[in-house]
């Protein structure tokens, strides 16, 4: 299997829809020519045209506006908001219009949508390129809410979300786009190259979207991330030397909450980890979910780790990203209680 | 120095107690603009930005190069099926706003007064063409021949609703008839229309899309997002602006500002943009005619503002009584489009007054007829429950495993 970069298997998704599904379009801001400011398209246009893959004005609602009446007349279009954080304008459009198409209608028409974005921290990008909006989408019935950690999962979790018929908003964690993340932000920078999931078959491949992938087997306490929080869960527990479960949730909504009880149930311990900030959280939503499943079988308080409840900071970062420290911190706490 | 700037806050044509006046507005005569070429550019439209389209004139005449331009399209026999999807309109209107008075059904909105554009635009657009239209657009469907039964069923939430009483009354849907599920919020829409037509030209079908919004959501963001997309892709699309004066208590000052048209925005855009008398069923049919052959024709977009007055209240929930003088729809110098068309067909010695008072008790009859048949399946004071499971289908394709869960819970 060929080694592919985060940037490289998503490029390699939208590739192979564009190539098997002639309804695919795919666009945004500065998406055609140049390729995307993080280059996920790069060589789309040149090799399909301009009328499958083009650039947007700066308009995000038109964007998803655009996507819906595509959609809804048929084709398949997959758009790029350029971060997460100016996804904002196109919030109505998102929530109150591609999420609720095939309900109000009964189903007479539909919103086969994927709306991608680089998601959270980790790149220096200071308040509006830093966000985690997800809790803002998973709180919207008639979304599905995809966020991979890693290149083999981005790339059959895109086909899958392109495939799929209803929208799907596809949260990339710009922190791993060009490597895994070791927690260590001061530490040398690796690449995709060695790591396990750095590896993607070069065709086509589905990783079916509602399962969640157990990245660390283990029997003390389970670990729900997803993203770059992961990685984040990896280098702590590989530092602490705890036994712990690491659940990557990859897709939020609709949740595998299977996977989650089942684990949590083992374990009889949970920490939950996100970048975005702690109050109303997707972490709010887990731990609501597992203290209901699981409550009997609970040992110890859900503890959760989270972005501090403040606007993302530019030059305190590191400060702010619930960095290993804090993870380990909260996987001990969680042991002792 | 003492500061001198004024803030301006624009008047309305009345309040309770107060005269109307229209002076704001300059009605130029009928039949005094050409008819362009189709591939009319932006540099060319001014005149029609800023003037208005008319075929009747003060008595009823149609004149002017505009009437020529219909031709057989303003056959009496056509313009009578005109009046009659008018009277039509006007009598579900009627119906279902006294129902909703009765308890029968939660809300409703009427179009009195806009009839004739929906009417007139709908009979000249194709199978396979997809208006995206607001809530005050029923008459497009009217003009579409949308079955009465479905049409008054969404609006009483039962068994006979296609849409499963999911959706407040009027927000019908119907993908058969070219009608986009309508979403309640405001501006959404129109930029959805230009993403279809895109479609449409992608696909390289020979489809069109029509996006509608009221002037007052002229304001919105989407409004300004459609105008600039279909001015960069150039898609078959017609923006239709439904121009009626009033934003529910706002005068259409808020919206328009300053003393351009809202056709002349659609200018700054480089879109090619018409005015149109919104009233005068003859000018409705000609100005859409036009518009869709253009359209269809792969000479871009366009933008129509249909200049019209909103005779009802804004909805069943809203007493205009409190905000504008009663006489303002009386006093509205573009009249009232049955009653022009009406006028019309009498002078042209295709109708009259005994006919129209027959065929007004004819639709009236039918939607009695149909209401009944459909009010048998259960109003708000007669309910016949539907199964509350029904809410969570089709939220997705297939229903997810925490939606199971709910239902569960729902007990059904």
């Amino acid at each position: 299997m060929p080694s592919m970069t985060m940037i490289e298997a998503i490029r390699s998704a939208m590739d192979i829809m564009l190539e098997r599904d002639n309804r695919t379009v795919i666009y945004g801001e500065d998406v055609g020519y140049f390729g995307g400011v993080f280059r996920c398209t790069a060589g789309l246009q040149e090799k399909y045209g301009q009328e499958r893959v083009f650039d947007t004005p700066i308009n995000e609602s038109a964007i998803v506006g655009m996507a819906i009446g595509m959609a809804a007349h048929g084709m398949r279009p997959c758009v790029e908001m350029q971060f997460a954080d100016y996804m904002f304008p196109a919030f109505d459009q998102i929530s109150q219009e591609a999420a609720r198409i095939r309900h109000r209608s009964n189903g007479d028409f539909t919103c086969p949508i994927v709306i991608r974005m680089p998601t959270g921290g980790g790149i220096f990008g200071g308040q509006t390129h830093s966000q985690s909006p997800e809790a803002l989408f998973t709180h919207v019935a008639g979304l599905k809410v995809v966020q991979p950690s890693n290149p083999y999962d981005a790339k059959g979790l895109l086909i899958s979300a392109m495939e799929d018929t209803d929208p799907v908003i596809f949260l990339e964690p710009k922190r791993l786009y060009n490597g895994p993340f070791g927690g260590d932000h001061s530490g040398q920078a690796i690449g995709w190259k060695q790591h396990p999931k750095g590896k993607a078959p070069a065709g086509h491949y589905r990783v079916p979207l509602g399962k969640a992938n157990i990245s660390r087997p283990g029997n003390d306490v389970t670990v729900l991330a997803y993203g770059t929080m992961v990685h984040v869960a990896e280098a702590a527990v590989k530092a602490c030397g705890i036994d712990a479960e690491i659940i990557d949730l990859r897709t939020l909504l609709p949740l595998d909450l299977e996977t989650i009880v089942t684990s949590v149930k083992k374990t009889g311990r949970c920490v939950v980890l996100h970048e975005a900030t702690r109050t109303s959280g997707f972490g709010a939503e887990l731990i609501a979910e597992v203290q209901e499943a699981c409550f009997y079988h609970l040992e110890a308080p859900i503890v959760r780790v989270t972005g501090w409840d403040a606007p993302y900071p530019h030059a305190q970062e590191w400060d702010y990203f619930p960095g290993p420290e804090r993870v380990t911190k909260a996987l001990q706490q969680t042991l002792e209680a | 120095m003492t500061q001198t700037a004024k803030l301006s806050f624009p008047h309305p044509p009345s309040r309770p107690g107060v005269t109307p006046d229209f002076s704001y507005l300059k009605i130029p005569k009928a039949g005094t603009l050409a008819v362009p070429d189709v591939k009319m550019s932006v540099e060319d439209a001014a005149p029609y930005a800023h003037g208005l389209i008319r075929v009747l004139d003060g008595k009823g005449k149609a004149v002017g190069p505009w009437a020529k331009y219909l031709g057989d399209t303003g056959s009496a026999e056509i313009l009578r099926r005109g009046l009659r999807d008018m009277l039509m309109m006007r009598a579900i209107d009627k119906r279902l706003q006294i129902a909703q008075r009765q308890g029968k059904t939660s809300f409703y909105i009427q179009c009195t007064g806009e009839e004739a554009i929906g009417c007139g635009f709908a009979r000249m657009l194709s199978k396979g063409d997809m208006n995206f239209p607001t809530y005050r657009q029923q008459s497009l469907l009217v003009g579409s021949d949308y079955p009465l039964e479905l049409m008054i069923g969404q609006v009483y939430s039962n068994s006979m609703d296609p849409l499963k009483g999911r959706q407040l009354p009027v927000l019908h849907s119907s993908r058969e008839y070219g009608y986009f599920t309508v979403s309640g919020n405001l501006g959404t829409q129109y930029v959805q229309a230009v993403g279809w037509a895109m479609a449409a030209a992608l696909m390289k079908d020979d489809g069109i899309a029509a996006g509608w919004i009221g002037d007052g959501a002229t304001a919105s963001n989407d409004f300004h997002g459609a105008l600039l997309t279909a001015s960069v892709y150039k898609p078959p699309v017609i923006l239709n602006v439904v121009n009626n004066q009033w934003a529910i208590s706002s005068c259409t000052g808020f919206a328009g500002g300053g003393k351009a048209t809202y056709a002349e925005r659609g200018l700054g855009y480089g879109i090619p943009s018409i005015r149109v008398d919104g009233n005068d069923y003859l000018a409705v049919l000609a100005a859409s005619k036009w518009a869709i052959d253009r359209a269809r024709g792969g000479d871009g977009p366009i933008l129509i503002e249909w200049l019209t007055y909103r005779a009802a209240a804004h909805s069943s929930s809203d007493d205009p009584s409190v905000y504008r003088s009663k006489r303002e729809a009386a006093a509205w110098p573009l009249g009232d489009p049955v009653e022009r068309l009406k006028t019309h067909l009498i002078l042209k010695d295709a109708w009259s007054q005994e006919r129209h008072v027959q065929a007004e008790a004819e639709v009236l009859d039918e939607v009695r007829t149909v209401q009944k048949e459909v009010e048998s399946h259960g109003t708000f004071v007669d309910p016949r429950p539907m199964p509350p499971a029904d809410i969570l289908r089709d939220v997705y394709a297939e229903m997810p495993e925490h939606l199971r869960r709910q239902r569960q819970q729902m007990g059904s």
